[in-house]
């Protein structure tokens, strides 16, 4: 399986972690699923990191963002695909807790380590199911032109 | 006319494909019930043993998450959306 996403909007996320380095940063990927399963972005929404408490090694979306993007993209015919998050000074590899708290099956988590401020690599990984029996598959990532 | 239930990418394997369902309901508990009775097998992602919504499901009225609302015993209406959305959160 693999994820094809814009060179544009690679880079857009990648300077997201950067931006709130030495904080993790977090957003949402916005496309299409193709019939077999592989997902295509088409646009990456950036959202606020809502763990104040814990900003440079954790992460949460507030689900309201999460209403308004879902809504949106659905008026335009798309779907939510995956998302994305920062490791500040920390590999681009899932964690106990990333897996732990991932609930969207079949959706991508792309991870961009940020070292000393600079993105250095980003991976993807998709969530297989069920819940109960959930686990990360790594993912291809094509980015092309356009 | 019927409330609409938008169902996340997830969830639609469990509700014939569908990304939005429209339910029959006063309140958001008997239009999830009406939910679940039309596609069954969303019950267990939805809630516990216990028939409680799960920690990580979050249902929204509208732009309000019902939990600070009047929870199931919010009241809905035919021009309401009901949103479904897994919460999602991590770190390293």
């Amino acid at each position: 399986m693999a994820l094809t996403i814009p060179n544009a909007l690679y880079h857009q996320l990648r300077e997201h972690g950067e931006a709130t380095y030495p904080h993790e940063c977090c957003g949402v990927l916005v496309g299409e699923f193709g019939e077999t399963g592989e997902k295509s972005v088409k646009a990456v929404v950036p959202c606020g990191n809502t763990r104040i408490d814990s900003l440079a090694n954790r992460y949460h979306i507030d689900p309201a963002e999460l209403v308004r993007v879902q809504r949106e993209a659905m008026l335009a015919g798309r779907d939510i695909v995956g998302f994305y998050h920062s490791h500040p000074d920390h590999p681009a590899r899932w964690s106990t807790t990333d897996l732990s708290e991932a609930h969207w099956i079949g959706c991508s988590y792309v991870i961009t380590s940020v070292e000393n401020g600079h993105a250095v690599l980003t991976n993807s990984f998709q969530l297989l199911g069920p819940e109960e029996n959930k686990r990360f598959e790594d993912e291809h990532v094509e980015v092309v032109e356009q | 006319m019927p409330i609409k239930v938008l169902i996340p990418t997830p969830l639609r394997p469990y509700a014939g494909k569908q990304s939005t369902i429209e339910v029959t309901a006063q309140t958001v508990g008997e239009a999830l019930n009406d939910l679940v009775a039309q596609h069954p097998d969303l019950r267990k992602h939805l809630f516990s043993e216990d028939g409680k919504l799960r920690s990580f499901v979050n249902v929204y009225l509208n732009d309000e998450d019902i939990r600070y609302l009047a929870k199931d015993d919010t009241p809905a209406k035919e021009t309401d959306t009901i949103t479904i959305v897994p919460s999602v959160a991590g770190g390293q």
